[in-house]
């Protein structure tokens, strides 16, 4: 009998057990940063949070903070399905070799993966449309910005954050076509003296707008000692930073979704999904606008957004071309999700965007 | 490719500001390695300062408070090894090591509570007409203290030992603490001093961190600071003006490889980022050919523990 058979029926037996004595259904989550990021984990937080709120006795969460994306997280997840949890949330792009490793070893707990594509019998996918906020914050940017120079700290070149990059550039461009963008890459989602020092170098090369695909509020911080610089809430609202430098947001809001893939759980009617949703389905939710904008900014910002809720507007609507100057989608066409050159997958900048996606 | 975005005056000021707590630590473990000890726990007392002084500074809403307290935090910490060093004769090496890896655990749970919490700001040198000379204004007089205090305590500590009867013995315990002891030095009672010196400073060092540059308190935020400053030690042959040119060249390449990423330079980061320990691997290698050069000028008591019955 090898490890895995070992795991397994162990596994096997302590949910049948659990299963047997207590009627409470065991969520697990693992986050990459800490529940106090103020940014990505701390909405996956409020999101289990709600799942308590939701559900009461009948359920039960646990959670790691601080799981680095690599063998460890496998470590983490295996010791939440040993302790008997039913349905585990693993909250970042690194987890999904770890999670998908542990979800074959584990059969009859379900899984569900954040921003990955690797789906299995019970490993779910689920991710937001988080360029549909980029394209807001684009829109805003580019009318904001008087050097003409937005700022990007970018944490990995993960397809996730290359969207992000070119939604918010075309929408940055398409209301000023002199603007430029400086990208600097973190490697890291969560590290605030490398977000801090990134922001400060993007402001000293003369940026005015500092957009931030990393976690924590240190951006927002070395804005607000830089003085005449905006920025933008990153997964959660930051609005301890408003009105200056934080203008808007982009929220994350998976409370929702947290509490109906529990009851799914409970109800025994979990299959494996994958979700993808938007501002309309609130997934995505975009931070009020503050004072510092200008009135007609602001309200043609919440058309775009409302534009975008209903679909009568895709953030990826052609003309566009890729940066080599090659076609991506001709006048009308709108991205699809998938394959080639779908929207999940997407590893090229937009024309217009300078330098190289690194490897 | 435009590397005219990046503005030189920008990069010296910001080096200054990020090569801080660095210099503040390497100036401490100077001192301490110049009395003989090997402190290998620069790690460990610079998170514990940054977490003390984050919280004190927090908890009062004053910054100066804040690095006092970061201050004393890193010289407590350091007592510790001291007391196992000095007075049981433990290893210093392994002593140093167990040091770090304590204080980073201890930082981490006293900063349970702080993640995510904005500190007081502390004050810059805001002087009315000196800070707004064009290219001076920016470089020499617009920083934050802690930058000018990091400067004074190197000009300090090269004044302490080069001059002061102080400074003399010092250097005598750490070259040979039998011929010192034999000449009526307390010789554990200087190494005591130089180890607290040494812990001061690196807490100090981490508030720099937490209270100054970040702003902001994280776990393990120092993320290998106190192994550069070890390094920095070594690689300026142990003289406090040679540290102040290791420590703006470390923290200089920090920031030269942001700079260079967002001018669109397409050289990957990596080569940048272990520069500093290549030229330090190289600057070892320099010296130690030099067999005459007195082993590399390095202190010749360094990490020998000292018991005065010998």
């Amino acid at each position: 009998m090898n490890m895995k058979t070992i795991l397994a029926s162990a596994a096997l037996a302590m949910t049948a057990a659990t299963g047997a004595l207590a009627e409470k259904t065991k969520v697990g989550f693992v986050y990459v940063g800490p529940v106090g990021d103020g940014g990505w984990t701390y909405e996956h937080d409020q999101g289990r949070k709600a799942v308590v709120e939701a559900f009461g006795d009948k359920v039960e969460t646990m959670y790691v903070e601080n799981v680095p994306e690599g063998p460890d997280a496998e470590r983490v997840m295996t010791d939440m399905a040993l302790k008997g949890a039913d349905l585990i949330f693993t909250t970042s792009f690194g987890y999904m070799d770890p999670t998908i490793n542990v979800a074959a070893k584990f059969p009859n707990v379900k899984f569900e993966h954040a921003t990955g594509y690797k789906q299995a019998d019970n490993v779910s996918v689920y991710s937001a449309r988080f360029y549909e906020g980029r394209a807001v914050q684009g829109h805003i940017a580019g009318q904001m910005t008087k050097s003409n120079i937005i700022g990007y700290i970018g944490s990995f070149p993960i397809p996730e954050v290359i969207r992000g990059i070119n939604s918010a550039y075309i929408h940055a461009k398409a209301v000023n076509p002199d603007v430029q963008f400086k990208i600097v890459w973190a490697y890291t989602w969560f590290d605030p003296t490398k977000e801090a020092d990134a922001a400060k170098v993007l402001i000293e090369q003369g940026a005015d707008v500092v957009l931030q695909h990393t976690d924590s509020t240190a951006p927002q911080a070395a804005a607000q000692a830089a003085g005449n610089v905006i920025t933008f809430g990153q997964a959660s609202d930051m609005a301890a930073y408003g009105p200056m430098p934080r203008v808007s947001s982009i929220i994350d809001d998976w409370a929702p979704y947290y509490i109906a893939r529990t009851k799914a759980v409970m109800d025994g009617t979990w299959t494996s999904t994958s979700t993808w949703d938007g501002i309309g389905a609130g997934m995505v939710g975009i931070g009020e606008i503050s004072s510092a904008v200008p009135a007609d900014i602001k309200a043609s910002a919440e058309a775009l957004r409302d534009s975008l809720a209903d679909g009568s507007y895709h953030a990826f609507t052609g003309p566009l071309n890729k940066q080599d100057g090659s076609v991506w989608l001709a006048v009308g066409e709108t991205a699809s999700d998938y394959g080639d050159g779908g929207l999940a997958g997407m590893n090229f900048y937009l024309e217009g965007i300078e330098g190289d996606v690194p490897n | 490719m435009d590397l005219s975005s990046i503005s030189p005056t920008l990069l010296v000021a910001s080096l200054m500001v990020a090569a801080t707590p660095i210099l503040l630590a390497s100036i401490g473990e100077l001192v301490v390695e110049k009395s003989g000890v090997l402190n290998l726990g620069v790690e460990g007392m610079m998170i514990i300062g940054a977490i003390a002084g984050f919280a004190a500074a927090v908890g009062t809403g004053s910054p100066i408070i804040g690095f006092l307290c970061a201050a004393l935090g890193g010289a407590a910490l350091s007592l510790v090894f001291a007391l196992l060093t000095q007075f049981f004769l433990s290893n210093q090496v392994a002593t140093g090591l167990a040091l770090t890896l304590f204080g980073l655990g201890l930082s981490a749970l006293m900063g349970q509570s702080y993640i995510g919490i904005k500190p007081p700001a502390s004050a810059k040198l805001g002087l009315p007409i000196i800070s707004d000379i064009p290219i001076l204004g920016p470089v020499l007089f617009s920083h934050d203290i802690t930058v000018y205090v990091a400067l004074a305590l190197v000009a300090g500590v090269w004044w302490f030992l080069k001059y002061t009867r102080g400074g003399l013995i010092l250097r005598a315990v750490g070259e040979s603490h039998d011929a010192a002891h034999a000449l009526g030095y307390k010789v554990v009672k200087v190494r005591i001093m130089a180890i607290m010196f040494g812990g001061a400073c690196a807490g100090l060092g981490g508030a720099a961190l937490s209270l100054v540059r970040v702003p902001q308190w994280t776990e393990g935020m120092t993320a290998g600071a106190g192994w550069i400053a070890l390094a920095i030690v070594v690689f300026a042959s142990w003289k406090p003006a040679r540290v102040l040119l290791g420590a703006y060249l470390f923290g200089g390449v920090a920031v030269l490889q942001l700079n260079l990423q967002a001018a669109g330079v397409s050289i990957p980061v990596e080569y940048l980022s272990m520069s500093p320990y290549l030229i330090t691997i190289i600057v070892l290698v320099v010296m130690s050919a030099h067999r005459n050069k007195a082993a590399l000028n390095a202190p010749a008591a360094l990490g020998r523990a000292f018991h005065a019955s010998r």
